[in-house]
């Protein structure tokens, strides 16, 4: 199991960039803590600039942080009270780099042996018995057939794959993926990403995921954590995160939603009622309990918007509006309803298409609305 | 919908304590900071040292600070004057004229549809294996007022006179000129490649004619390479000794190089004197490079004009594509065809003269034969190649480490490192050799009058040279290849060994073929520097000239240039790119 402990590092405190007003200094991780149990594969998820990246590679031992702690199972790899960082050479995890980090002077097997070939001697396993491991681990990645090819001349999925295979050799405790999809093209990186899940799965690895891309993140993790400006705002399954975002940030960065603000009215056992501008809504089984009130934000996801050109029931949460645009995206369609001063955003099955202008009533179920603290 | 606020920044924790300063100094003392600290003091000793005694003799008089040496370069009847109008028309006319050339060429060869573009590339490969001294030697045999062959052959009999004279100061910027203009052609190459053609394109879309895209959107964007190759060419031309030596000293017409020169071969020898002038060398070339530095104060606005290379859509020349190839022709002709022909024709005549059938009957191998059977020209063929083989050897190992310190890490005193390594750059050879005679002629080590002092000068010289190859080689590698080896396990040394230099290989091995042969055809420091016994090949062809020896010399320069040749198609057939790209100073 790995702990981070209120990891922190800054930009512009050290080095030899060292500037006067040292009180400025830019937090690239303003305190980070999260757990990842074993057999975990736990995503670092944010916008670029978030810190996901710093934080990995803080783990990796390739940063070396302000301050805080990093324990995996029972060694300290960094420790800033102790003035323990132990060199990444000697952490002993295993990492898949945004690039790759292929050494193009190397063939597909030296890449793969070469984590064994550095081991210290007293611990480096004989040449046959590191042919053996290499061979294995190849196989697992499906290049058995690509081992004494030059690694510059794999394609981009080998070399996702070789690089993959030559973190899984020294069989670390911990995998670390900087983005590792991302430099392939969409179609393929569809595909590795249930490779990816299965081979991590299969082979019970515990790794941690750094992407900004949250599709990505919600199919292959068992847990997300969202990070924004250095710190993380939402730890939680990709279910949980998806529909209870914790913040205002978590739902406008996973996915789309409708945001309208409100007063809480009243809170009768799992239905809260919140007074809008647009009239009073009702919410089911939210994750918070807002105190009567009290401000809240909520968050209705375009897809749990019922759209529809039939007179208002007189129901709860109903909202009478007007379409002003809808987009064709394929396999849906997004209209944009004028609801007085809001725009909610709706998405249907693409047999339903509303000319622009048409009246049009909106239903939300109270299931479906989702309560987010204002701060 | 509503805007909310952002989430309060984190506060952050007080950090802990620092670390006691003998704590910090233990963690730090990791092996890479003794190598910067050795790195430092060896890189400091060549760039620094030689100046400080330079400077320090020449201001020395025989009591305490004194100006004499300097009244007595300056002062009086030392013409001074014309030496300066001379140094400067001479280097600003010759950097206008190779830069004006390589510019057009570059242009030609990179965004248009003509024909013949394999011979530019050939074209620039004559600096590199045709040396100045050969090629100015070669320009006596085609420009000499009585004997060239271009008054002899082409204007006497069409004019009826010799207007064609080669010793004069248009000659020496002719020649010069010629000689760098594959150099700012390479960099201007490498310049156009990279500029985005959209920003072209965009101009075009706007209404804009090619001209108008040429003047108002190509030249701006091209402005911080052109200034940078503007400043090699000056400070080359400025620093050349050469063309000056060869060209100027018979009709008196002194430039800075050429008067050091003469002053160090007068009796009594006044070092005081030539401290003073290789200071004034020193200075305008100093300031020739401040200028720089600041016409490229806004350059960082110009970053669309680096990064990845792109592949412009050609213009087609139409009606005008036989008119350019046919100047391509030309300027292959002018630059290489002339040059190098002439040098093998008068190395087979016994006295040099015009083609006749007279001259063609007279034509032998005598002059090979000659050369083959002298002593000294086999000593100075070794002595070059072990001084060619060792600065490489030296410089490429430190250059290796140098640039990864200043490229890959931050430790402290990389950027003075970086500034040290790239000094000698500024100091011409001539002002140098003439340092180093200082420091070895005071210093107690038997350095001075052996091959060692010219292996530090040469080391010197092509340091900054071989820093180009060595950063660039690191700037190339991904950082991600080293981390990665790091978080597999591998520790400093083994990623240095195992992944840093084989990737850099080839980018130092580059570097190394192209200090080896710089080094062939150094003169200018050498002609100081070198003693009875410790001749090389360039000041073989020195002694030739100052001897008369003109079919000699044509002979040495023609297999001085087969060798040359040999070792470029060597290094390519090791798979190095060798050019001159690398040669970008400033």
């Amino acid at each position: 199991m790995l702990i981070v402990d209120s990891l922190r590092k800054s930009y512009g405190s050290t080095g030899p960039h060292r500037r006067p007003d040292d009180r400025e200094r830019v937090f690239a991780v303003g305190g980070a803590s999260f757990e990842v149990h074993d057999g975990e594969l736990f995503t670092l998820l944010g916008p670029s600039g978030c810190g996901k990246t710093t934080t990995l590679r803080s783990i990796a031992g390739l940063e070396r942080p302000d301050d805080g702690r990093i324990t995996l199972t029972d060694r300290v790899l960094f420790d800033a009270a102790r003035r323990v960082n132990v060199p990444a050479s000697q952490r002993r995890l295993g990492m898949v780099f945004q690039s790759y980090a292929i050494w193009p002077h190397m063939n597909v097997f030296k890449n793969v042996s070469f984590p064994l070939e550095v081991l210290p001697r007293a611990r480096r396993p004989r040449r046959a018995e590191i042919a053996e491991r290499v061979e294995r681990v190849l196989e697992v990645t499906e290049l058995t057939d690509y081992a004494d090819r030059s690694a510059t001349k794999l394609s981009g999925g080998q070399q996702q794959r070789l690089a993959l295979a030559r973190a899984l050799v020294i069989q670390p405790e911990l995998m670390l993926l900087d983005e590792p999809l991302s430099n392939l093209d969409a179609k393929l990186r569809e595909n590795m990403r249930f490779e990816l899940k299965r081979l991590q799965r299969e082979l019970g690895l515990t790794a941690i995921y750094v992407t900004h891309d949250q599709s990505e993140a919600l199919v292959m993790s068992s847990r997300i954590a969202v990070m924004n400006k250095g710190s993380i705002e939402q730890v939680g399954k990709p279910r949980e995160v998806y529909t209870a975002p914790a913040t205002r940030f978590v739902a406008e960065f996973i996915g789309t939603s409708n945001f309208v603000t409100g007063i809480v009215a009243s809170v009768r056992g799992e239905e809260i009622t919140v007074d809008t501008v647009e009239g009073r809504m009702v919410s089911r089984g939210a994750s918070i309990r807002p105190a009567v009130g009290s401000e809240v934000l909520l968050s209705i996801r375009p897809e749990c918007v019922g759209l529809s050109v039939a007179p208002l029931s007189g129901r709860m949460n109903e909202w009478a509006g007007q379409v002003l645009t809808r987009a064709f995206l394929g396999d849906a369609v997004d209209h944009v309803v004028g609801v007085s001063k809001l725009e909610i955003r709706t998405r249907s099955n693409p047999t339903l298409s509303i000319e622009p202008g048409t009246r049009v009533s909106l239903t939300v179920d109270p299931d479906k609305v989702t309560l987010v603290p204002v701060n | 919908m509503t805007i909310t606020a952002p989430p309060a920044p984190p506060t952050p924790r007080p950090l802990p304590p620092p670390e006691s300063p003998l704590a910090r100094i233990r963690r730090r003392l990791i092996p890479q900071v003794l190598l910067v600290g050795a790195a430092m003091l060896v890189v400091g000793y060549l760039a620094i040292v030689p100046l400080g005694y330079l400077v320090h003799d020449t201001f020395t008089g025989s009591s305490g600070i004194s100006f004499s040496a300097f009244a007595r370069a300056y002062g009086g009847d030392s013409q001074s004057g014309r030496m300066l109008l001379n140094s400067m028309g001479f280097a600003l006319g010759s950097a206008l004229l190779a830069l004006s050339t390589g510019t057009v060429l570059a242009y030609v060869q990179v965004r248009t549809d003509v024909g013949f573009k394999g011979l530019l590339f050939a074209a620039s490969m004559v600096p590199l294996i045709v040396p100045g001294i050969l090629y100015a030697a070669a320009w006596i045999f085609l420009g000499d007022p009585s004997i060239g062959l271009i008054n002899t052959l082409l204007l006497k009999p069409l004019t009826g006179a010799s207007p064609v004279n080669v010793f004069s100061v248009w000659g020496m910027i002719w020649v010069q000129g010629l000689h760098l203009a594959p150099v700012a052609f390479l960099l201007m190459v490498a310049a156009f490649r990279m500029m985005d053609p959209s920003l072209e394109e965009s101009a075009a879309m706007s209404g804009a004619s090619r001209p108008t895209v040429l003047r108002r959107i190509t030249l701006p964007l091209m402005r911080p390479a052109l200034i940078s190759a503007a400043l090699l060419m000056f400070v080359q031309s400025l620093e050349s000794f050469e063309v000056p030596g060869l060209l100027g000293l018979q009709n008196g017409i002194y430039v800075f190089t050429s008067r050091i020169y003469f002053v160090l071969r007068a009796y009594p020898i006044d070092y005081g004197a030539a401290g003073a002038y290789a200071i004034g060398l020193l200075a305008i070339a100093a300031a020739g490079v401040l200028m720089a530095g600041w016409l490229q104060r806004n350059a960082r606005g110009f970053q669309t004009v680096t990064g990845k290379a792109f592949r412009p859509q050609l213009i087609q020349l139409g009606r005008a594509r036989r008119w350019v190839g046919a100047g391509v022709i030309g300027y292959f002709v002018f630059t290489v065809v002339l040059p190098v022909g002439v040098l093998v024709y008068a190395s087979l005549l016994k006295f040099y003269a015009a083609p006749s059938m007279a001259a063609l009957r007279t034509m032998t191998l005598d002059n090979y034969a000659a050369v083959l059977h002298m002593p000294l020209a086999w000593t100075a063929l070794r002595n070059s190649l072990y001084l060619g083989v060792g600065a490489a050897t030296v410089v490429m190992l430190l250059a290796a480490v140098v640039s990864w310190v200043v490229v890959r890490t931050d430790l402290p005193g990389r950027r003075l490192l970086d500034l040290l390594a790239f000094t000698p750059i500024v100091i011409p050879g001539l002002v140098l050799g003439l340092a180093l005679a200082f420091v070895y002629l005071r210093v107690p080590l038997p350095i001075y009058g052996t091959l060692a002092i010219l292996l530090i000068s040469y080391c010197t010289r092509y340091l900054p040279y071989g820093m180009r190859y060595a950063s660039s080689a690191m700037t190339q590698m991904s950082r991600e290849l080293e981390e990665s080896a790091t978080v597999c396990g591998a520790s400093w040394p083994q990623t240095f060994r195992r992944v840093l230099v084989p990737l850099a290989s080839s980018g130092i091995l580059a570097g190394w073929v192209y200090i080896l042969v710089v080094s062939f055809r150094e003169l200018s420091s050498t002609i100081l520097l070198y003693s009875p016994g410790n001749e090389v090949l360039s000041v073989l062809i020195w002694e030739q000239f100052e001897n008369g020896q003109f079919t000699t010399l044509a002979a040495i320069g023609v297999c001085m240039v087969a060798i040359l040749v040999g070792l470029v198609f060597l290094a390519y057939r090791l798979g190095a790119r060798v050019g001159l790209l690398s040669n970008t100073a400033g």
